[in-house]
């Protein structure tokens, strides 16, 4: 399985461009991970429900009130890029 | 007691001089800054302290209160409102927090004042702190050394006496790995029991804050601050909070304590196995019955979590993309190359990695095989510490398989960093508590102590008969009370 991993086309997904140099270390390194990982196979796991966290909590609900959140001046103050009173983004559509 | 001694006493040794009105908070705060003055240059504990800031809210503090009047150093990924927070990253350099996290607001309300940003691995990634984009920081007791991770800058801080208590946060160790390095104690609460909200997330099955301090009684007091539902987190558990010092100073007859046979494998430095078995005598001596019991899946702990951590963390960064805060890459040819760019500049190598990795095991074709499995393996794990729990009261382990390591030691083999962790993740993959207490110490080649780490973990919840047993074991023996001394350390 871990041959299959390809770093150049993930880093696609993630966004996130990575040098030639990063591209060849992480396929080594995470190569090394993902064969490490591979003794998860060895495992039974029929019949095992998946756990997405350690604690029996499910559907978190409250009153569905208005409450007080920032200001827009709060929300825009790490803003890299701000007019108006709204965040300045890079153009979306040709 | 002079002033000069002040930053070496405890959070309940200070309390009791402010109470008695021996000096101010104002007094107890100015005798911190001289001494991180002196000190913290030679660690790197601190990325940034407002004296100025913190001066106004000690003239202000009611020293009645649990925590009145005690500067507590705060890891930099804890929003405190109008303080930088910047996870040890490069991203978010420059940002400041529009609000304060809940356990900030906690702290406050209970007379403490938040206090200084520590340093720590970018987004919490790492067993080092050499993760950081900031500063290296470096291990008191041997400064060639580092100080565990990734709550490094707390944990040196604690250690070399320039910080009374100290807030962090474990995903897979990240208090207790560094405390233990450290020779302090870390405490991690069990999953759902201090509220996130206003933590800047890593893994949100695994997150936890907890505190970091010079003695468990301090650790139980920095609890009972923290501790408690939060409407505004939704993992948040909604039940009562215990006083968790009410055990303390009980003694441990009745208790059974349980020695996972599968922790004592090959790898354990033969110090540190020999000092976790002496204080299991130790601990049998002060009435405790020891067992050996089985933890089945302990060996595929650590893939599982680097499978879950990476994942949640891919999903969890995703928010990083330049457009409300943190850095944004300059003179875009599109879209895509806005988010590649901002992100390729702004985080460091391990949370490359570990994007890469996370987007990987959750992506078209290798979910089931990795996402799922591992899963699954989780639920195995935390199986396996409800059925030892039925057994025992506790479970006891070393904290780390070896002293602290090298500055750059394991900076080039993420796999050897990622095992540094392999006693202390599956506590997180199954939501429960655990501490680590001084037990002793190895020597470095240079003749240095090294400090060595006992962990306790308890059932869901359990955090008092923790602290029970931690504080029973800690006073009992005289490790906490050995420090680097600053002769050492500004020599």
């Amino acid at each position: 399985m871990a041959s299959e991993l390809d770093v150049a086309y993930v880093a696609q997904l993630a966004r996130l461009y990575l040098t030639a140099d990063e591209t060849k270390l992480f396929q080594k390194q995470l190569g090394d991970v993902l064969k490490y990982a591979e003794k998860l196979n060895e495992v039974n796991v029929e019949g095992v429900e998946a756990a997405a966290h350690a604690v029996p909590i499910f559907n978190v609900f409250r009153a569905d009130e208005a409450r007080d959140w920032f200001t827009a001046g709060q929300a825009l103050s790490n803003a890299p890029r701000k007019a108006n009173n709204l965040f300045i983004v890079t153009k979306v559509v040709e | 007691m002079t002033k000069r001694d002040l930053p070496a006493l405890s959070i309940i040794e200070l309390r009791d001089f402010l109470r008695r009105r021996e000096i101010s908070p104002g007094e107890a705060l100015q005798a911190l800054e001289d001494r991180i003055n002196t000190v913290d240059p030679k660690i790197g504990a601190y990325l940034v302290h407002d004296l100025a800031a913190a001066t106004a809210e000690a003239e202000k503090a009611d020293v009645s209160l649990s925590l009145g009047g005690i500067p507590i150093a705060i890891k930099d990924l804890i929003n405190v409102e109008g303080q930088q927070c910047t996870c040890g990253s490069r991203i978010l350099r420059g940002y400041r927090a529009p609000y304060s996290a809940t356990v900030i607001e906690r702290l406050r309300a209970h007379g403490a004042i938040p206090f200084g940003r520590m340093n720590m691995d970018e987004f919490a990634m790492g067993s080092s702190t050499e993760n950081s984009s900031a500063q290296v920081t470096r291990n008191p007791w041997d400064l060639s050394r580092v100080p565990g991770g990734s709550s490094g800058g707390s944990a040196a801080a604690i250690a070399a006496d320039i910080a009374f208590g100290a807030l962090g946060s474990d995903t897979g160790g990240s208090i207790r790995q560094p405390a233990a390095l450290s020779g302090i104690v870390g405490f991690k609460p069990s999953y759902g029991r201090v509220s996130r909200f206003g933590l800047v997330a890593f893994a949100s099955s695994l997150d936890q804050i907890g505190p970091l301090t010079k003695t468990v009684q301090d650790s139980a007091l920095l609890m009972n601050a923290i501790a408690g539902h939060d409407s505004r987190d939704s993992t948040s558990l909604d039940g009562p909070v215990p006083d968790y010092a009410q055990n303390l100073g009980r003694d441990l007859k009745g208790i059974r304590i349980g020695l996972p046979k599968e922790y004592m494998i090959e790898g354990v430095d033969p110090v540190v196995k020999s000092a976790v078995m002496t204080a299991v005598k130790q601990l049998s001596s002060l009435g405790a019955e020891i067992a050996e019991v089985s933890l089945p899946h302990t060996d595929y702990a650590i893939s599982v979590y680097y499978i879950l951590a990476t994942a949640e963390a891919s999903a969890n960064l995703a928010r990083f993309d330049g457009v409300r805060y943190g850095h944004r890459a300059e003179n875009v040819s599109s879209l895509f190359d806005h988010y590649a760019r901002t992100r390729a500049e702004g985080f460091g190598a391990e949370v490359k990695r570990r994007i890469i990795l996370g987007t990987y095991v959750l992506s078209s074709g290798y979910y089931d095989a990795y996402y799922l499995r591992a899963q699954k393996v989780r639920e195995l794990i935390r199986q396996d510490f409800v059925r030892a729990f039925e057994k025992v009261e506790a479970l006891v382990s070393p904290t780390s398989p070896t002293p602290a390591f090298k500055l750059g030691e394991k900076t080039t083999d993420p796999l050897q960093m990622y095992l540094a962790d392999i006693f202390t993740n599956a506590a997180n993959l199954a939501g429960i508590c655990g501490i680590s207490v001084p037990c002793g110490f190895a020597q470095s080649e240079n003749g240095k102590k090294l400090p060595i780490g006992l962990q306790l973990l308890g059932k869901a919840l359990d955090e008092a008969r923790i602290f029970q047993i931690a504080h029973a074991y800690e006073q009992s023996t005289d490790w906490h009370k050995v420090r680097p001394g600053i002769e050492s350390i500004v020599a």
